[in-house]
């Protein structure tokens, strides 16, 4: 069996999935992954260089439909759930630098 | 009459066409039965009172005026809390979703409410639909009608409870990785997964979107084929919808097992399995072959590796679909002085620990540079697993299992195990990697009364193979019990 890279960097992970971690969870999630991907890479010896790999159950490729008009959701109720809005707009905190 | 809440969908039809029940009076008997046992159990997070009124009250009006939009009119069905429903609450069990009013209905939704049908409400599930046991809900755990200090499966436990203890006569639940049939063999009913696509996605918030199928959930194999029928079928909101024809159920449903060649899993017969689940299910085995079938035992090697395939695939995907609850267009929101500190301070309030844990691992499995060595590599399985099938698929026309490896387990066994939870689905995986259909049907109960299921699996598009088998192992086992809690006595 291949070495297993269970050596996770957590923090770097937990920043690309935008969830914000204490340090005692961090260290929590780090072993629970380690033991979960220990067992999942199980199959990493497995022979499949021939083996295409599949990314959807069924054999379906592009699912056209008639170019037409139709109603769409009304912006005042999908608006309703924002937590914060301004106007016709979701309002966010700035993600830009002033220059 | 007995009480209308323990009348199957087919009888409550009946009921309702002869004038000795009304949609209302159903109603009325579902949520007697939920007040009854809401308190011990917790199968519902949202009861839509006006709302079912009112469709109740029209169905009743429709029948008066000789209007019959099928055997769904004025039946009361539950909705797993993960399709959107508009204008109630959807909260997925989550706490991100928290107060979330959808501004649609989910295409499952719509054809139930098209058929008259009348929603109960919604139930509770695993955070997402990830779980096995109904215990990772932001708002409570639902417990098994059967015994309340036992788990009901999930992640459809809300369903599955509600239609065990007779608060709802049917329910629609989703499938990933198990979440309808192996809850529907802990609560001793039938559930079952319909091939990918068969049902529109569209409004059912999304987990895994390679795997995620809604189905459903009922006391009888007749009754979940009339509401398969209602759901199926092609729908453009939902780019990966199949496009032909449903599958023709009823003119084989009745044709006995007489006949068919029926495959027994090894792999998924023997070790792992509780031996009291496995000598069920062999007993089971051997009525079908003294009925007419032709049994056949088969080794499917890569049912080994399909657990960790799933666990690779399942939470890459869900890692992708669930970066859209950022505290920007639904749900609340938690402070910060710039966006990416308020998603992960939302993110980390609004998502529970198994949620963060399958987001986490996805990511890792997405990130540059382990790619290839987790997710390719677990594409890969998934072809194999499905070549291994095909060549079963061969030999016989359905395959058969335990659905699950063991009966109902006690509340908080697994949870702080996160790998013997996931080794739960241990049976029911293989079908979501493939996109097949399957059903779990009750077959009998072990030594502390609790449910077994058996499980029965068929090729893409094999409904009419998969339900015919399914009601011949139903009759062959003529399981007729009811938890004690499905009665006025037993919740007294």
């Amino acid at each position: 069996m291949p070495p297993v890279p269970i050596d996770i960097d957590i923090a770097k992970v937990a920043r690309l999935a935008r969830v914000g971690l204490t340090a005692e969870e961090m260290e929590r999630y780090g072993a629970q992954l380690g033991v979960i991907l220990e067992h999942a890479a199980r199959i990493q010896a497995l022979p499949t260089e021939d083996v295409p790999p599949t990314a959807h159950p069924l054999p379906m490729v592009n699912a056209f439909r008639p170019d037409e008009v139709s109603d769409t959701l009304d912006r005042e109720e999908v608006l309703s759930q924002a937590p914060e809005r301004e106007g016709p707009y979701f309002r966010v905190p700035p993600f830009l630098e002033e220059s | 009459m007995s009480d209308p809440a323990d009348l199957t969908i087919a009888a409550a039809g009946r009921a309702l066409r002869a004038g000795d029940v009304t949609a209302r009076d159903l109603l009325e008997a579902v949520r007697r039965r939920a007040s009854m046992t809401e308190s011990q159990l917790h199968n519902y997070l949202t009861l839509d009172a006006a709302g079912a009124e009112e469709t109740a009250e029209t169905a009743d009006a429709a029948f008066a005026a000789g209007e019959d939009r099928g055997p769904l009119q004025g039946i009361p069905i539950a909705v797993k809390d993960n399709m959107v429903t508009r204008g109630l609450e959807t909260t997925c069990s989550s706490r991100i979703l928290a107060g979330y009013e959808p501004p649609y209905d989910a295409t499952a939704v719509a054809r139930l409410r098209r058929c008259g049908a009348v929603l109960v409400g919604k139930t509770n599930l695993d955070e997402f639909a990830m779980g096995s046991s109904t215990e990772n809900s932001a708002y409570g755990p639902t417990r098994n009608p059967w015994n309340p200090d036992r788990v009901p499966g999930g992640s459809s436990g809300g369903s599955a409870g509600a239609v065990a203890v007779g608060s709802a006569l049917g329910a629609l639940g989703s499938d990933t990785g198990g979440s309808i049939r192996q809850p529907a063999s802990l609560c001793g009913i039938v559930g079952m997964k319909p091939t990918y696509g068969l049902v529109s996605r569209f409004g059912l918030i999304a987990f895994a979107s390679s795997l995620d199928q809604i189905g459903p959930i009922a006391r009888t194999v007749d009754d979940a084929v009339t509401l398969f029928e209602a759901i199926a079928g092609h729908d453009p909101a939902d780019a990966t919808s199949y496009r032909g024809e449903v599958p023709e159920i009823r003119p084989t449903l009745d044709a006995g097992i007489d006949g068919l060649r029926v495959g027994v899993i090894e792999e998924l017969s023997g070790e792992g399995i509780d031996p009291e689940v496995a000598e069920a299910c062999a007993a089971m085995v051997d009525r079908l072959e003294g009925a007419g079938a032709t049994v056949e035992h088969l080794s499917l090697p890569s049912c080994e590796h399909a657990l960790s395939a799933y666990y690779l695939i399942a939470p890459a995907e869900c890692s992708a679909n669930l970066a859209r609850f950022d505290g920007v267009r639904y749900g609340p929101r938690l402070a910060g002085d710039t966006v990416e500190q308020m998603m992960a301070a939302t993110r980390r309030d609004g998502f529970g620990p198994e949620v963060t844990r399958r987001i986490l691992l996805g990511t890792y499995a997405l990130s540059a540079g382990y790619y290839e060595a987790f997710y390719g590599q677990a594409q890969r399985v998934r072809t194999m697993v499905i070549r291994d099938f095909e060549a079963a698929y061969e030999r016989v026309d359905v395959l058969v299992s335990p659905t699950s490896p063991s009966t109902a387990f006690p509340i908080g066994d697994r949870t702080a195990d996160p790998l013997s939870m996931y080794l739960s689905d241990l049976c029911t995986i293989p079908s979501n990697l493939l996109g097949q259909p399957g059903i779990s049907v009750p077959i009998g109960l072990d030594a502390d009364g609790l449910p077994i299921g058996l499980q029965v699996l068929a090729p893409a598009l094999g409904e009419a193979v998969l339900f015919r088998a399914a009601k011949a192992v139903e009759s062959l086992a003529g399981f007729d019990h009811r938890p004690a809690l499905a009665s006025s006595e037993g919740a007294a």
